[in-house]
């Protein structure tokens, strides 16, 4: 065992990793946001919707899905300004993409939550004279986030981590920071020790976080 | 002359695919009426209930509150309402549910404060205003910031019942009301009904409840395989309305309990 930890150079260089934690979070943030736009837009149109429609929506979850979020990456980054004509940064780009990626994965939350409440509940709306539109916006909606709440966190968790892969088109989010240190002072073990360690302090951090969220607004069904 | 009843059932028929749970239903109650439906479960008893607010279609036959048909536009035609209109028609009944269906992520007050605001069109302050006469009545004005969750059983249905009498329905529905509750609870509850029903709330019920069917209501009805089997006083059905086999089958499994 000839090698020594060195952790100094690491810590020379910390602010590129703090400052990439924060594009991190910010990234996920920006995402899940709206990701859930377009999931509760779609959950509520595919509720709603005719054969097409479902179809569409269908084939939306479906392509996400199954094809690798790091191929999504390249897709929107490289390809999509070939075919059309607009032009964006690598950040903006990845937003775009993960916000695609995490919509299709909140579509499907979102609907199964809708799903799940309770019929008894509408009925109830149905009683007092709310409208379709009442109902969604006062009884189901409310009771839906409430159940996907769980379904939530973990899918901002999972985000969280998954900026990671901005890293591959120069997104100076943590892990670019990772490499970026790396590549300058050679110190591999010693930065993905100190990357992995944040990650996972920070990932805890949110977890503990979402799940005061929930208890919070926790319902008896 | 003839006295117009407030809620007229005529020759209602209703199937779940194949199976006819309501067979040419005819069924009246006038203003200020209790009428309880007794029968076997099976019998079409909480079917006709529901449709009575719509909540279940109706494929025959015509119900009418005040002289409007619950279900479908007035005209010759069968036409469906509209969602628009069906919200306002079923603003006019009110409903208590067996399982209660309290919104869960509303507060006592702001379950029965959400109908007045957005139905009724109250303000925020009337409506509050509202909500807290009715908690009061049901003797919850203590609980109005409670979530059901932190209610028991027999309160979290007072408060269901609050929630259908302060939209001041013209007909209340109460759909078996206590089956779901503990036995201490069900007094409470009762006691609720019995009030209203001495305010002269015009209801139809349906409840297991035989003794307190006998006691509150003015008339009862009782219902097998999804017909009307017999109808009278609660004098003339408590003795067996002249030799009804069905009804003396069904009130033999209460006598020697607690009737």
């Amino acid at each position: 065992m000839g090698y020594h930890l060195n952790f100094n150079l690491v810590w020379r260089h910390f602010d590129k990793l703090l400052n990439g934690l924060v594009l991190s979070l910010e990234l996920a943030l920006l995402s899940i946001l709206i990701g859930a736009v377009i999931g509760l837009t779609l959950a509520v149109w595919y509720v709603s919707a005719g054969r097409f429609a479902r179809g569409l929506i269908s084939g939306y979850v479906e392509v996400i899905r199954n094809v690798p979020l790091l191929l999504l990456v390249y897709l929107v980054f490289y390809g999509l300004p070939t075919v059309v004509n607009i032009a964006y940064d690598a950040t903006t780009s990845f937003v775009l993409t993960l916000s695609l990626y995490s919509g299709a994965y909140l579509v499907e939350v979102f609907r199964s939550g809708l799903d799940a409440v309770p019929r008894g509940q509408i009925d109830a709306g149905r009683a007092i004279g709310l409208t379709p539109i009442q109902r969604l916006a006062y009884v189901r909606l409310p009771i839906m986030t409430r159940i996907s709440l769980p379904a939530l966190s973990n899918t901002f968790i999972s985000l969280f981590k998954d900026t990671s892969i901005a890293s591959v088109i120069a997104v100076p989010e943590l892990t670019f920071g990772a490499q970026w240190i790396n590549n300058t002072t050679f110190r591999i073990v010693e930065v993905y020790l100190v990357v992995t360690t944040i990650y996972l302090i920070a990932g805890y951090m949110i977890l503990l976080l979402l799940r005061l969220v929930e208890r919070r607004f926790r319902v008896e069904r | 002359m003839e006295v117009v009843p407030l809620l007229a059932i005529e020759q209602l028929s209703k199937s779940f695919g194949s199976n006819e749970v309501l067979k040419s239903v005819d069924l009246s109650v006038s203003a200020g009426e209790v009428v309880t439906i007794i029968g076997p479960s099976g019998s079409g008893k909480t079917t006709l209930l529901r449709c009575v607010n719509f909540l279940e279609f109706y494929d025959g036959g015509s119900i009418r509150i005040d002289g409007s048909e619950v279900g479908f536009r007035d005209g010759s035609q069968r036409r469906r309402r509209t969602e628009r209109d069906l919200a306002r028609m079923r603003a006019e009944t009110g409903m208590v549910f067996q399982s209660f269906n309290l919104f869960p992520h509303l507060t006592a007050e702001q379950n029965v404060t959400l109908g007045l605001q957005q139905v009724r069109g109250k303000s925020r302050k009337d409506a509050r205003d509202t909500a807290r006469h009715w908690l009061a009545r049901v003797g919850l004005e203590h609980k109005a910031g409670s979530l059901p969750s932190e209610l028991s059983g027999g309160q979290q249905q007072r408060v269901g019942i609050a929630r259908a009498v302060a939209m001041e329905p013209k007909v209340l529905l109460l759909d078996e009301i206590t089956s779901a509750l503990d036995p201490e609870l069900v007094g409470e509850v009762l006691d609720v009904v019995t009030q209203l029903a001495a305010d002269g709330m015009t209801m139809l019920m349906v409840t297991h409840e035989i003794a307190f069917a006998r006691d509150a209501s003015h008339r009862i009805v009782f219902m097998a395989d999804g017909r009307v089997s017999a109808e009278g006083s609660p004098d003339h059905i408590m003795s067996g309305a002249d030799g009804n086999d069905r009804l003396e089958a069904f009130l033999s499994r209460f006598r020697g309990s607690r009737i």
